[in-house]
């Protein structure tokens, strides 16, 4: 479960991206959270991840309480998650497929489960065959991908992607968008920041609109306003 | 951390090594020169601590036995002072030795050939161990049975000591400069080089990999970089050494410096450079780094 409770977060002074934001995601949930360029979506993001602190107000991470838990129990509050950054976050140093193997090891898999499990992840988000490949020579639609399946690989309870269609041609995105779905039906709860109006539309499902900070809207209709269209 | 990947972790630490080469080379070498430089320094305060110590246990004392005790008498007094505590050496002199001794270094003068052995006394003279103690141990020497007089230069055995504790506070003060600034200079190399692996390490970060998992490849480096320090360092040390004894003992035609052998200094050479190294490496790494992984 992912929980807000009048979250706050000023980056300076002066300068607030949330300005009390409550919301709750339950287990199993698959959640769009929409609004436009500079709303917040990505600031939210970043304090489920604990990359940043709120300023104030309560968060609650598949059981964590963000504020009050210790520095060391960070790493395993993470791994209760699969994130897709919108910059994609990947090692340029490392091979693609080290890329997701080191998820792997950071829990501490053994090498034949990470043999057998890499190569399933990279056939689920088509790179087969770019293994040997590194990050900063591919196509920005091939870092998301990557990016989608480090993600996936743990299996993880929570999967939270900041636009993770932002590269993908509308056949890709919608691919995608129906990957996660299916991952969605095994159990795992999905967050999926976008403003793809198109996408959302053709997914029925819940739907949290922020502008400048605040929630506009949540509900089931998937509606939701566009302020900058 | 499960040790499910310890062979993972230990193979990205060596070869981190070889994948930022230049930031390894970098740092060896500041490692080998700092040691190098804090090593020579610390040979040559050695060294000359040995030659002031030397020169001070010249500075013998006297020990004169009364002139009624007959030679047998008087060499159990020598057995008693060799008894003393601090007496490093004590070498009995009978009185006609002596004679013998102070009519040579007069250049045989006719003058002294027809003294009596009878007006002098038997002797004994006695190395102290530790000059700085020697009032101590002469007003022990005085309480010997037997003992008439004692001759002892407390003036130059203080002058020698005085000499050897300023030697010894101005070189542990200079080494720890040194030492400070070596470690400062690696630190900041090391820091500059791991710059770049910021980015790195915040993905890690971000993925849940522990600050353990993420330390663990950086002290393997820090290692081997630290063990390779210090071998080339030893080495250098050890060419260098030897070819300024070599060239001091050719141009010191009296003998005047006398310098330790590297090899009898080599177990403390060899355990103060790894350990040196080690310590550099591995601390080095991972206070590069640690400020990377709050994230
Ligand atoms: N690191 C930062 N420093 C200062 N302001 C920031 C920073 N990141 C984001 N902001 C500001 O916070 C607001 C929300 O940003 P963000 O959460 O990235 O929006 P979104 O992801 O919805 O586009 C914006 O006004 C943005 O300029
Ligand atoms: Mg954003």
């Amino acid at each position: 479960m992912i929980q807000f409770t009048d979250v706050t977060k000023s980056y300076t002074e002066g300068n607030t991206a949330l300005n009390g934001v409550s919301l709750q995601i339950e287990d199993g949930e698959f959640v769009f959270l929409v609004g436009p360029s500079g709303s917040g979506k990505s600031t939210i993001m970043k304090i489920i991840t604990g990359e940043l602190k709120p300023t104030s107000g309560q968060v609650h991470v598949n059981g964590y309480n963000l504020e009050r838990m210790r520095k060391r129990d960070i790493p395993f509050m993470r791994r209760t998650l699969g994130v897709v950054f919108q910059d994609f976050r990947l090692i340029n140093k490392m091979t693609v497929y080290d890329n997701v193997a080191y998820a792997m090891r950071v829990i501490g898999a053994r090498e034949a489960e990470i043999k057998e499990r890499v190569p399933y992840v990279m056939d689920l988000v088509g790179l087969t065959g770019k293994e040997r490949r590194h990050p900063n020579e591919m196509s920005g639609g091939e870092q998301q991908r990557l990016a989608i399946a480090r993600a996936l690989v743990n299996n993880p309870s929570t999967i939270i992607a900041d636009e993770p269609t932002g590269n993908l041609d509308p056949a890709r995105s919608f691919e995608l968008m129906t990957l996660l779905q299916e991952i969605n039906n095994l159990g795992t709860t999905v967050l999926v920041v976008t403003h793809e109006k198109e996408l959302v539309e053709r997914f029925d499902k819940r739907v949290i609109a922020i502008d400048e900070g605040v929630v506009i809207s949540d509900g089931m209709d998937g509606y939701y306003r566009y302020e900058n269209e | 951390m499960k040790m499910n990947n310890f062979g993972y972790l230990m193979k990205e630490g060596v070869r981190s090594i070889f994948s930022h080469g230049l930031m390894s080379f970098a740092s060896v070498c500041v490692t080998v020169a700092c040691l190098i430089i804090v090593g020579s320094f610390s040979i040559l305060m050695y060294n000359l601590n040995i030659m002031v110590e030397d020169l001070n246990q010249t500075n013998e004392v006297i020990c004169y036995v009364d002139s009624v005790y007959t030679d047998a008498e008087a060499k159990s007094v020598h057995s008693r002072i060799n008894m003393i505590d601090n007496v490093f050496q004590a070498n009995y002199v009978s009185r006609e030795e002596a004679l013998k001794n102070f009519v040579a270094d007069h250049d045989n003068d006719a003058a002294f050939q027809g003294v009596d052995p009878q007006d002098l006394r038997h002797r004994i003279v006695v190395v102290l161990e530790d000059n700085s103690r020697m009032e101590e141990t002469v007003a022990l020497l005085e309480e010997v049975e037997g003992v008439a007089m004692i001759d002892a230069e407390f003036e130059l055995a203080e002058g020698f000591t005085t000499i050897s504790n300023v030697l010894g506070v101005v070189s542990t003060g200079i080494i720890a400069i040194l030492l400070i600034v070596s470690l400062l200079i690696i630190s900041n190399t090391v820091k500059l080089a791991m710059y770049d692996r910021k980015n790195e390490i915040a993905i890690m970060k971000m993925v849940g990999a522990t600050n353990g998992f993420i330390r663990f490849p950086f002290m393997v480096q820090g290692f081997f970089l630290g063990i390779i320090g210090a071998g080339l360092a030893f080495g250098a040390e050890w060419l260098l050494y030897d070819a300024l004894v070599t060239n001091i003992h050719e141009v010191d035609a009296l003998g005047l410096f006398n310098f330790v052998p590297f090899v009898d200094l080599l177990v403390p050479m060899v355990v103060t450079f790894s350990a040196a190294g080690l310590f550099v490496g591995i601390f080095g790494s991972i206070s590069a780094i640690r400020k990377f992984m709050d994230v």
